[in-house]
């Protein structure tokens, strides 16, 4: 028997597995489909302090190997959240959540995140600083160190779980954000979000998106997010959450041996929703393959 | 909402770059008119969403056009061939509020939903009135089809090359009917909205990533709150609709 178990900021996981946010929703989709509670845990949808409809259609268009979206963190208001969702959630679902946070000004971060808090039901809190599709917020806060640490100080001042801050690939040096972040208080780092990027539709002669850019993922963007989880590694001593593109189990072994302690899936729930499924299921037998007897003892094997 | 895998029994070329792609496997989850299936196109990272248009136990009837390099693939398909299908997806139409005479409304892509909708209120003693818009007459499919369920048919082309000369707005006028159903482009939608004398229920579409709503990528605005147009829809009802 393999162990699958691992310790993300003092809480413990049967496995690795998470969901990232904006490709689950709040969990009761994909309830449908399997028992979630299989699941080290997931990442609900990004929740902002009043509610938001979004960006305006098309949000989605393919890319090679991936997708890009731009969906602009479309969700009911954390207040919405707290009354609706998080109830919904816990007739499916009986561990920990992590609840992940975006916002347009510090006071939102930490109006947001100090409710969030709050709920029995959160087990970490993910910031998002990071997002791509909106403007005047989201990812203007994780492309600078100054601001990045800013953010974490504010939430980590009102709240007592673990905050792990989701950083941006859109910048220069990935690894003075989240050293930045650390400095401030972060309990753990995750990354990557998307990858800006666009298309065109050729007979419209228009961009594809009605937002004009959206956020690229899927297993394109792998390499990228490896090499930027390989570099936080060695910049920070909290724990990372690996993220991009990943679709298998090869995948999050991967991830884990560049210096992830948990790892997210998030495109490949949209075009499989047993994806997390069956990386759960393929695990333990490619953990044999490759000789691991237990999982946290690999994380950034490779360094 | 099922994942399964289905067999290609026929594919056949029934209107230019029109395809009516025959599968057999698992339909128990596909027994509502207007609901969609997501399938997985070898060397494509999104599924492509496509109307039913006719299932019967074992036997599922897709009708596409092929607009992109995605259903390009799907049409060189050929028998034998295997097809990932996500299956059961969307609410579908409503068949209680048809009434007796129920008039069925498709334009081009959105003729085919039309057809399952049509078998099943024939089924139920509807007296049909069904109108298949097209840009030319080369295009049109399915008349003798939705004719063999014993519905009035009214074709319109945009060029008048058959039937009547316009849209199908055109063939509306002057119609009497309980209820009506439609599904078609975007323009035409809201024509048919603007010109109808009853209530009623459109099939919308909309560029999605997953189809099942999880990453609300196709979402719009109604009178009664955000919709994924995937989930909560393709179908709306006329009185939520906000254009």
């Amino acid at each position: 028997m393999v162990n699958t178990s691992v310790t993300l900021c003092g809480l413990p996981m049967d496995n690795p597995i998470i969901p990232a946010s904006g490709t689950f929703g709040f969990g009761y989709e994909f309830a449908d489909w399997y028992d979630i509670n299989l699941l080290g845990t997931f990442s609900f949808k990004g929740t902002t302090r009043e509610p938001r409809y979004g960006n305006p259609t098309p949000r989605i268009a393919e890319t090679a190997s991936g997708m890009l979206n731009s969906v602009g963190l479309q969700n009911p208001g954390v207040h919405a959240v707290i009354a609706e969702e998080l109830p919904r959630l816990k007739k499916v679902f009986h561990k920990p959540v992590m609840a992940n946070v975006s916002g347009f000004s510090e006071e939102d971060y930490v109006y947001t995140c100090q409710l969030l808090d709050k709920e029995p039901q959160v087990g970490w809190l993910e910031v998002n600083i990071s997002c791509p599709n909106v403007h005047n917020g989201g990812m203007s806060f994780g492309t600078l160190p100054e601001s990045a640490m800013a953010i974490t100080k504010a939430v980590k001042a009102v709240t007592t779980k673990p905050v792990i801050m989701k950083l941006s690939p859109n910048v220069t040096d990935i690894a003075s954000i989240a050293k930045a972040c650390e400095e401030g208080g972060a309990d753990g780092i995750s990354l990557i979000n998307t990858l800006m990027g666009m298309r065109l539709d050729l007979k419209k002669r228009k961009p594809l998106l009605a937002n004009v850019t959206g956020g690229m993922s899927g297993p394109a963007v792998f390499p990228v997010a490896l090499r930027m989880v390989w570099q936080v590694y060695n910049a920070v001593s909290i724990p990372i959450v690996g993220l991009g593109g990943v679709s298998s189990a090869e995948d999050v072994i991967e991830m884990m041996l560049a210096g992830a302690t948990a790892v997210q899936v998030g495109a490949a729930n949209l075009v499989d929703p047993y994806a997390c499924k069956t990386i759960l299921e393929d695990l333990p037998r490619v953990m044999e393959q490759l000789k691991i007897d237990s999982l946290s003892e690999i994380i950034g094997g490779a360094h | 909402m099922k994942k399964s895998i289905f067999t290609l029994r026929s594919q056949n070329e029934i209107a230019p770059r029109t395809f009516e792609l025959v599968l057999n496997g698992d339909t128990d989850d596909l027994d509502k008119p207007g609901q969609f299936v997501n399938i997985r196109i070898q060397g494509y990272y999104l599924r492509r969403p496509i109307s039913v248009c006719n299932v019967t136990p074992g036997r599922l009837t897709l009708i596409y056009k092929v607009v992109g390099s995605g259903t390009e693939v799907l049409s060189r398909m050929t028998v034998g061939d295997e097809l990932e299908l996500l299956t059961g997806l969307g609410n579908g139409y409503d068949l209680t509020a048809a009434g007796d005479c129920p008039l069925l409304i498709g334009g081009g892509a959105g003729v085919p939903p039309m057809y399952l909708l049509a078998r099943k209120l024939a089924e139920a003693g509807k007296r049909l009135t069904v109108i298949l818009g097209f840009n030319t007459a080369a295009e049109v499919f399915y008349e003798d089809k939705f004719k063999a369920l014993g519905a009035k048919v009214l074709i319109t082309t945009v060029d008048g090359s058959a039937g009547i000369k316009g849209f199908v707005t055109n063939a509306m006028e002057g119609l009497d009917y309980s209820y009506f159903y439609t599904c078609g482009p975007g323009p035409m939608l809201k024509a048919v909205y603007d010109s109808s004398a009853t209530e009623g229920q459109f099939s919308f579409e909309e560029r999605m990533g997953c189809g099942f709503g999880a990453c609300v990528g196709c979402t719009c605005e109604t009178k009664y709150g955000n919709k994924r147009i995937c989930r909560d829809g393709p179908v709306l009802v006329k009185e939520e609709i906000k254009w």
